[in-house]
């Protein structure tokens, strides 16, 4: 158990992190992505997902949230489809994998869900993080995982405020994750897959940010 | 990792038949052949091409025989920003394909991280409707137009189906349903491909007029009740839903236009 947790660890710490942080006006999720390959996706209407460690393994948990969500979307309504229920089964797979076999997931997922102002008792936003034993930890404000996750998670424990525009979160996230690089050039706007869930957009509430938006918010 | 799955592929309605079979809307197997006087059918339905993209519409009556089942169901719907689907046929199984099909877009887009071309969204579509195939014959219809704005050649596109999945890409013009032939002729005298939206939407109410004047089953335009058609317009900034206020005006001049000829107004 304790080499399968190393082997684990090892494998997410190496790669950069991710992070989701609050703002006014929705969720904001960023990472340091020079690739053309996605960390960040769209799961439903009010829900998306951040993985970091290896991109095959992520990136298949993704498609599976996707699946599950549709098909409780299709079989119940679309409101019935929530971040908790679906953070659970990533909790309940992952952890079932890290039991059962022989290699462990080297992967950390976010669920991120953006509370929805017309819908009475599910108004606030839900931030859950589930590593790699299954182990699920629920997160207000901010949430980093992969890399250095420790120490971004503590630079935005003391830089984080709640009710910042979208302009002042896309810049806190950068600085954060200027963090791991410490000494070298800064990140490049185009090196960075910004997303959000956008509070006040109807249906569908996932939208990518493009570079030059980006730019614009960072003033670069 | 699977949470009880095993389907790989980015297809929605693949992905309920292989894990999801008993959530699969399959009315194939019915033993007895149902009758248009047993459940609700929608009726008018059409879609143009103008100058900016395609506009569809269609009105509101739902009937059973000759009972009036529904004044005001929904015939058109956005499969997703650049697309629409127009229903005529057996209205249950009708708004489950175009609840289906909109699934099967946004599943296929956040599978793949990228949307169908619009060819492939037909193109999916006429292969739900020919799976569709035994309840037609039990007497469930389904026959949609397709149309949208396709963002890759910069045009409005339109597509009809008939119920064995044939796909059958329109120039012009097409109307569906039991006003189908009335809205089409109307449709031939008054299109215009370079149309703008305010003749748009001039044309495709005097189309839906005119069917409801010939057809029995068509709902006409309701001023009494507040009951107006979908008419959607569709173009590279995406899907723009008509207000019923700019449909009741059109429609006030339309009758004025008749009344004017006859020497009444």
């Amino acid at each position: 158990m304790q080499d399968k947790a190393e082997y684990a660890r090892k494998g997410i710490g190496r790669g950069k992190s991710s992070l989701t942080l609050e703002y006014d006006g929705g969720i904001l999720l960023m990472a340091e992505n020079p690739s053309r390959l996605s960390k960040i996706g769209e799961i439903y209407d009010r829900i998306a997902f951040a993985g970091v460690g290896k991109f095959s393994e992520f990136d298949q948990l993704r498609k599976v949230g996707v699946r599950y969500a549709d098909v409780k979307g299709y079989a119940y309504s679309r409101d019935d489809v929530r971040g908790k229920a679906l953070a659970n089964a990533y909790s309940q797979a992952m952890g079932d994998v890290f039991t059962r076999e022989l290699k462990p997931l080297e992967v950390e997922v976010i669920v991120a869900e953006v509370g929805d102002d017309g819908l009475s008792g599910q108004e606030k936003n839900a931030i859950f993080r589930v590593q790699f034993d299954g182990s699920i930890s629920v997160h207000e404000g901010y949430c980093v995982i992969g890399g250095t996750a420790d120490d971004l998670a503590s630079f935005l424990g003391n830089e984080y405020r709640a009710g910042m525009p979208l302009g002042d979160a896309v810049q806190m996230g950068r600085r954060a994750l200027q963090r791991a690089n410490e000494g070298g050039p800064g990140v490049e706007p185009r090196n960075l897959e910004v997303c959000v869930l956008d509070r006040s957009r109807a249906g569908r509430k996932f939208q990518r940010l493009p570079t030059d938006m980006v730019k614009q918010y960072l003033g670069a | 990792m699977q949470f009880g799955t095993t389907y790989q592929g980015s297809s929605f309605s693949e992905l309920l038949e292989v894990d999801f079979n008993y959530l699969r809307p399959d009315l194939g197997g019915l033993a007895v052949r149902v009758g248009e006087a047993q459940v609700p059918h929608g009726t008018t339905v059409l879609a143009f091409k103008c100058a900016d993209g395609v506009m569809v519409a269609g009105d509101r009556l739902a009937t059973e025989g000759h009972r009036v089942a529904s004044r005001d169901i929904q015939k058109v719907f956005a499969t997703d920003s650049h697309s629409l689907i127009a229903i005529a046929g057996a209205a249950g199984p009708c708004i489950e394909m175009a609840r289906l099909m909109r699934i099967e877009l946004e599943h296929y887009e956040k599978i793949e991280g990228e949307g169908l071309e619009l060819d492939g969204k037909a193109n999916k579509l006429s292969q739900m409707i020919r799976a569709n195939l035994p309840a037609a014959m039990q007497g469930l219809v389904v026959v949609p137009l397709f149309a949208g704005y396709d963002v890759r050649r910069h045009l409005g596109r339109l597509w009809k189906f008939d119920i064995t999945g044939g796909r059958y890409e329109e120039t012009d013009f097409e109307a569906t349903g039991s006003g189908g032939l009335f809205a089409r002729e109307s449709l031939k005298k008054s299109h215009r491909p370079d149309a703008s939206r305010t003749d748009a939407v001039k044309i495709a109410v005097l189309a839906l007029t005119d069917a409801a004047d010939e057809d029995r089953a068509t709902g006409g335009i309701d001023v009494v009740r507040g009951i107006f058609p979908i008419v959607d317009y569709c173009t590279k900034d995406g899907i723009e839903h008509v207000p019923d206020a700019e449909i009741e005006e059109v429609y006030r001049g339309v009758v004025a236009a008749q009344g004017r000829r006859r020497g009444t107004a």
